[in-house]
């Protein structure tokens, strides 16, 4: 088991957001965490990364229980996030940015370089020097995988990497996710788009208000289109 | 000319420090988001350690190491501070970290003066630089030129660490978010504590390097920081160069105004910062800020006006209070109405910084204004008090008017640099213009009016006032312009989206708070009998915060509270220990601390507590899902 969440609660102030909420991820796996705007997919991720200060449950990260643990530590063992907002650093350039993410190579996780990310990548190899800021919203999202990579994780959060990209974008984006995992690093994906969590995911979890409401591999989902039309905006 | 050049070029090394201890400031606010008013006391230290250090070491060696390790034994006290105290408030209202780091400044001054004395320290000169060369006949110090290669080459090296190495990246993400830094697997905590001890080095070799130029004094703080506040406001709080750009203007109006304006020079630097306002809010290289962050806590528990019950008490409160003169002396009565008129001035403050969300760090000026108000009609035009009484504190509300057409174009730490930067120009005015306010030595002789004469009536004037005023800004928080106002400080946007001039209503609390401290500072003058500086300067204006803080921010009638209690707290103390500023420094950073929802704030919470435990679950399971 790579990562195991077991009864995550979860607070913004006195409004209570995730219940009980639990996933597990073996290794090499690509997860997806299905649901609609608003159900509780990214606080979940910024939950098991620890920047949700209010929270409960345990989250077990390669055998170790590490809720205790402020954000970096927990990143710093091996657990990357990719966030939805993207959150480029502005003012730092393309390189500049991959700087950021930099963390020691891991015995148990592809070690990524910069050449190597600008190979998975290539646009951002053309702009090594551009300020993110002066980037599209594709190149963006690019930048921030990248970035997250360049910490060598041996699993990743990545939260709505297809959201508001262009479809061409979209397919690169694809390819991007198949290769992160033909090097060995598992995957949480989270998702409102069945389709592209369909190309890329081997099991689904379902989230509504809060709650997981299915979990099972994509197969299965698939033969449950009830359960598809009440939880997801398809 | 000749003569002009030279005051250029002395300009340009007073930029020197200046440049130091502002870009300090800029590092550390660009990375902790904290404005640490303490880095004028890093920068006093800085100086007073390497005076003590160049004189024991002997030689160049020794003057230079000296300088250098007073800064970084500087740098290695301020890791200390950060570990011990700003880590615990990385997370406050701007509001907090500012009172405690200007707690801090007033615990250092009295630690300077128990350490080197109170008497001024004049330094060795440099090693190398003691002569001056001749320039067309004027003389300029070798000591300045070195001075003026040493900021540029300071800010190169700055530059490259920014840009060159792995740790200035990390500082500039850091800057732009904390979060994301932290969720890439960088440590914040060390690197607040490394920028931390950048800014204090910076700030501490400011004030070693003018060893040579000035005598080491215990005023040295405020002055500096003060000028440092108006050059991040010009150049732009978090930016280098702007620091750098704007030292050497500040510095440049300096050195020329004297020559304009031999007794207000410091006019000028207002001017082209105003100006430098209206076309750049947040400064000549600065970017736009985000919204200051919102007090917590004020959405939770709304504010009510009293009940009938809560009514009947205060009457009660009043009756028991308009008695004191029955069982007490003219001491007590004396006290008890400096007391009333700190109520005033903290009910005012409260108004404009918890219902209008504007803390303002100067706002003795309109207190001090009032006061002055009335000793010009009382001493110059022979008025009688009550006219005194009711035009002096139109002087407050001019200054109000005029100053916070400003400042409220600006909000959060901007908003509290620029009102401390207007107080003190009021200051140095009152300080300065001997011809009218008689500078330091005052004017004196402003006694009441016979019939106000005796402490019994004195105090029932003032306890009356006092009543009507804070009734009238209560009045206020809940009318319809209160609502206004409250709105524009919970969110900005909306309420300028449903029709509410947020600018205007804000301006116009300014100028009411201000009028209202006018009142306190008019019969403050009668009370005295006399009107000092003082009145105007930063301790009385950070007087009011205190009190405010410590009766509790969130609440509605914290301040009344916390004017008693920190009044009586301060003239008992004052009488009793020579280190009082030492206390009071200690004092505010323990209630910033340990107690920031203060007096009354502690006791609501533990009411609500125990009133409704149950309710507050049911509240969380209402709550909306959201992501």
């Amino acid at each position: 088991m790579k990562l195991s969440v077991q009864a995550l609660n979860s607070y913004y102030g006195p409004a209570h957001i995730l219940f009980d909420v639990g996933l597990e991820v073996d290794s090499g796996e690509v997860v997806a965490l299905l649901g609609r705007n608003g159900a509780g997919k990214s606080t979940t991720f910024r939950s098991i990364v620890g920047l949700v200060e209010q929270r409960e449950g345990r989250i077990v990260f390669e055998g170790r229980d590490v809720s205790a643990e402020p954000t970096h530590a927990i990143v710093r063992s091996g657990l990357g996030y990719v966030p939805e907002e993207r959150r480029i650093f502005t003012d730092l350039t393309v390189e500049e940015n991959l700087e950021v993410g930099r963390q020691p190579p891991r015995p148990n996780a592809p070690q990524w370089t910069r050449e190597k990310l600008f190979t998975l990548f290539p646009n951002l190899g053309e702009m090594k020097n551009r300020p993110g800021g002066r980037m599209s919203g594709g190149e963006q999202q690019m930048l921030t995988i990248a970035r997250t990579l360049m910490g060598n994780p041996s699993l990743v959060l990545l939260d709505e990497p297809s959201e508001g990209l262009s479809p061409k974008i979209v397919e690169q984006m694809v390819e991007a996710i198949m290769i992160m995992k033909q090097e060995g690093v598992s995957i949480v994906v989270s998702e409102q788009n069945l389709h592209f969590a369909n190309l890329i995911s081997d099991r689904a979890y379902i989230i509504e208000r809060g709650r997981i409401c299915f979990s099972g591999t994509m197969k299965e989902l698939e033969a449950r289109p009830d359960i598809r039309d009440a939880h997801l905006a398809v | 000319m000749a003569f002009y050049i030279v005051q250029f070029l002395t300009g340009l090394a007073s930029a020197a420090s200046l440049f130091l201890v502002a870009s300090g400031l800029s590092i550390i606010f660009g990375v902790t988001r904290i404005v640490n008013f303490a880095h004028g006391a890093f920068y006093m230290l800085g100086a007073y350690l390497a005076y003590t250090l160049t004189e024991r070491l002997s030689g160049a060696l020794g003057f230079w190491g000296g300088i250098v390790a007073a800064a970084l034994a500087v740098a290695a006290f301020g890791v200390l501070i950060e570990m011990i105290l700003l880590r615990r408030i990385y997370r406050s209202p701007e509001l907090f970290q500012l009172l405690a780091t200007f707690g801090l400044t007033l615990m250092i001054e009295d630690i300077v003066v128990l350490i080197w004395g109170p008497d001024d320290l004049l330094g060795r000169r440099a090693p190398g630089f003691r002569g001056a060369v001749d320039f067309f006949g004027q003389q300029i110090p070798t000591y300045d030129l070195f001075l003026i290669v040493l900021s540029p080459i300071v800010l190169g090296l700055l530059w490259l660490l920014f840009r060159r190495t792995r740790w200035g990246v990390l500082v500039r993400a850091a800057t732009q978010d904390r979060d994301m830094v932290a969720a890439l697997g960088v440590n914040q905590k060390w690197l607040f504590t490394s920028v931390f001890a950048l800014g204090v080095f910076l700030a501490a070799l400011g004030g070693a390097l003018q060893i040579p130029r000035d005598a080491a004094n215990h005023a040295m703080d405020l002055n500096i920081i003060v000028d440092v506040f108006v050059v991040v406001v010009i150049g732009g709080l978090g930016s280098i160069i702007g620091a750098f750009v704007a030292a050497v203007l500040v510095s440049e109006l300096n050195a020329f105004g004297i020559l304009i304006f031999p007794k207000i020079s410091i006019i000028l630097v207002f001017l082209v910062m105003a100006v430098v306002l209206i076309v750049r809010p947040w400064g000549l290289f600065g970017k736009p800020e985000a919204p200051a962050r919102k007090t917590p806590g004020l959405t939770v528990r709304p504010w009510r006006p009293l009940s009938g019950n809560e009514r009947l008490a205060m009457i009660g409160v009043l009756v028991v209070a308009a008695a004191l003169p029955l069982i007490s002396g003219s001491y007590v009565l004396t006290v008890a109405s400096e007391i009333a008129i700190f109520v005033i001035f903290a009910a005012s403050l409260h108004f404009l910084m918890s219902v209008g969300g504007l803390a303002s760090f100067g706002h003795a000026a309109y207190f001090g204004l009032g006061a002055y108000g009335v000793a010009f009609l009382a001493k110059m035009a022979g008025m009688p008090m009550i006219v005194c009484l009711l035009i002096g504190p139109l002087l407050g509300l001019l200054g109000a008017a005029v100053f916070g057409f400003f400042v409220v174009q600006l909000s959060g730490v901007y908003f509290a640099m620029l009102t401390l930067a207007f107080a003190q120009i009021v200051w140095s005015i009152a300080f300065q213009w001997v011809g009218v306010t008689g500078g330091d030595n005052g004017i004196l002789g402003v006694w009441p009016a016979a019939w106000a004469g005796g402490a019994a009536n004195f105090y029932w004037l003032s306890l009356g006032i006092a009543v009507l005023v804070v009734a009238a800004l209560r009045i206020m928080v809940f009318s319809p312009f209160g609502y206004a106002l409250r709105a524009t400080r919970d969110s900005a946007l909306r309420s300028e989206a449903i029709g509410i001039d947020g600018k205007r209503i804000q301006w116009t609390a300014f100028v009411i708070a201000g009028t209202a401290a006018g009142i306190g500072g008019a019969l403050f003058a009668f009370l005295k009998g006399s009107v000092f500086p003082d009145s105007v300067g930063i301790s009385l204006s950070v007087d009011a915060l205190v009190m405010v803080l410590l009766g509790g921010v969130e609440t509605v009638s914290g301040a009344i509270v916390g004017a008693i209690v920190y009044k009586a707290l301060n003239i008992w103390l004052v009488s009793y220990t020579d280190f009082s500023k030492l206390v009071l420094g200690a004092v505010i950073v323990l209630i910033v601390v340990a107690m920031p929802k203060g007096i009354v704030g502690t006791i609501e919470t533990l009411q609500t507590r125990r009133a409704r435990p149950a309710k507050a679950t049911i509240l969380a399971s209402q709550a909306e899902t959201a992501e």
